[in-house]
């Protein structure tokens, strides 16, 4: 299998051949800013196009069908026309936090999609700390929504704001505590050891039944964090307008619209990562031939063929439930996931020993 | 240059978390404070990492940016009202805030002074490569042996929990 380390390597290397190494050390960090930057735009646009073909497949509608072949430039198209779009001042609006939210979101989101590892060899840090690095910066982002919904002067977007802190809080905690059952399973919280550790058997096999609960949970709960339908109480558009966001226009709002799309991939990517393998192909226990084949497909295919795989479940959930009402998504989570992962955590100590 | 670049780091942190706590206190508007509380704190996560302290960085980011700082943003929300610009305080009041920043800086700069800081540049952990070990954590922190603090940590978290018992026992007064 094909290991990116060594082109990483290899760049290392020529840059070391004529820079001194502070300066290579810079270069690089600036090379890895403007890839996961380009990376996140065009999985973005990708996202947004995936999105609205699947929505439409599932309201037997064809989609955008215009621009390009099965309209694959659609989304390009709306990128050039929301880059264009002009932004509005609004009046009685704390202009430094209106300014400041959607850039917290949307950096919350950029620094966990930085971490994950797309392919073997293709990560750009490998922290100890792996998983609650993840866990960490992710919840940056309520912060930003908050801000955003208060900053706005507007009773829409306040309610949207409370009720997303109040939904983002809660689910952070399932989320959490799924992920931490794959961590008792593995004893290690760094990503590439744990995408190592399930060359034989991905952890949802291995892990028998409570990893298979935990990955639900983590599906659900990750499903809520991103803020979309049935969870999309923030910004439900029949009651609350647009929700946090309805001020803002052109590329401002396209920061938010652009990590609500990221994030459902981050939360697939992660699911992917810590339950299916991540980069990792399918592998049987004594299936040798089988094994050989599937090593032969790159990882990367591997880790983006799961990571959509995911998408597209979030995308069926979305787009065949209704919206809950706050308090029985509250209850939901209080209620039902929260004591379920904790004794699922349990059950995988007990498990493990 | 390895150290030239550190230092650049540093000096980057240190204006951000400086200037910022001073705006944190200045600023007139109470959720622009909570703000740029939540910079400083970011900030600070910013120098353990520097330090390659990876997981008190995140720590800090969870418990301090994730949680601390939501929890006064909601509290905010829920007190106060929309524009609401602080009054300006009672001279009493500014000669003893004075008073009192005076004596905690006092503080503080004695303890940096007094201070032998080992300079050694064969020590790399001056400059950070060692990252601290997730599992050597965990263990100091569950076990019961010396310099382990199984028996802070479980009173810690009654603490927290008789907090919860009281935070719900004065919502659910009336």
């Amino acid at each position: 299998m094909f290991d990116f380390a060594i082109v990483t390597s290899w760049i290392d290397q020529f840059l070391r051949s004529f820079l001194s190494a502070g300066w290579t050390l810079f270069v690089e960090f600036v090379l890895i800013g403007l890839v996961i930057l380009a990376l996140y735009a065009v999985l973005a646009l990708l996202l947004i196009y995936v999105e609205r073909k699947v929505c439409a497949f599932f309201q037997c509608r064809i989609g955008p069908n215009r621009v390009g072949p099965w309209g694959v430039l659609q989304s390009v198209a709306d990128m050039v026309k929301i880059l264009l779009k002009e932004l509005i001042n609004i009046k009685r609006v704390d202009p430094f936090l209106f300014k400041a939210a959607m850039f917290l979101v949307i950096i919350a989101s950029i620094c966990t999609f930085g971490a994950l590892p797309f392919a073997r060899g293709l990560q750009t840090i490998d922290f100890n700390i792996g998983v609650f690095y993840l866990l960490a910066v992710s919840s940056l982002g309520v912060v930003g929504i908050l801000l955003a919904g208060w900053s706005s002067n507007n009773k829409y977007t306040m309610i949207g704001a409370m009720r997303s802190g109040a939904q983002l809080i809660s689910y952070e905690l399932s989320a959490g505590l799924s992920l931490m059952a794959i961590v008792v399973l593995s004893g290690s919280m760094q990503l590439s050891e744990i995408v190592n550790q399930q060359a034989e058997m991905w952890f949802i096999f291995k892990g028998h039944i409570p990893a298979f609960i935990a990955f639900v949970i983590y599906l659900i709960a990750g499903h809520a964090e991103t803020n979309r339908g049935p969870f999309d109480l923030p910004e439900a558009e029949s009651e609350l307008t647009a929700g946090y966001h309805t001020e803002y226009s052109g590329i401002q709002f396209g920061f938010f619209y652009l990590a609500e799309y990221l994030n459902m991939f981050i939360v697939a990517a992660i699911a992917t990562t810590m339950f299916l393998g991540g980069w990792m192909p399918l592998h049987i226990p004594g299936w040798e031939g089988f094994n050989q084949v599937m090593d032969f497909i790159p990882s990367v295919i591997w880790f983006f063929g799961k990571a959509f795989l995911c998408v597209f479940l979030a995308l069926w959930v979305r787009w065949s439930f209704p919206r809950l009402r706050i308090d029985q998504l509250l209850n939901l989570e209080w209620k039902v996931l929260m004591p379920i992962s904790l004794i699922n955590i349990l059950l995988m100590a007990l498990l493990v020993l | 240059m390895d150290a030239t670049i550190n230092l650049i780091i540093f000096y980057a942190l240190a204006v951000v978390v400086l200037s910022m706590s001073v705006l944190a206190v200045t600023t007139k508007k109470i959720l622009r404070a909570a703000t740029y509380l939540l910079f400083v704190l970011i900030g600070t996560a910013g120098f353990y990492l520097m330090l390659n302290y990876h997981f008190l960085a995140a720590v800090q980011i969870t418990v301090y940016a994730g949680g601390v700082v939501v929890l006064f943003i909601f509290a905010i929300f829920l007190v106060s009202s929309k524009g609401e610009v602080i009054e300006p305080h009672a001279k009493r009041k500014v000669v003893l805030g004075l008073l009192a920043s005076v004596a905690g800086a006092a503080v503080v700069f004695f303890a940096l002074f007094k201070h032998q800081f080992v300079i050694d540049s064969a020590n790399t952990t001056m400059i950070g490569d060692q990252e601290m070990n997730m599992k050597v954590i965990g263990q100091a922190l569950i076990g019961t042996g010396k310099y382990q603090y199984l028996l802070p940590f479980e009173i810690l978290s009654v603490l927290l929990l008789a907090c919860i018992i009281g935070g719900i026992l004065i919502a659910r007064k009336r």
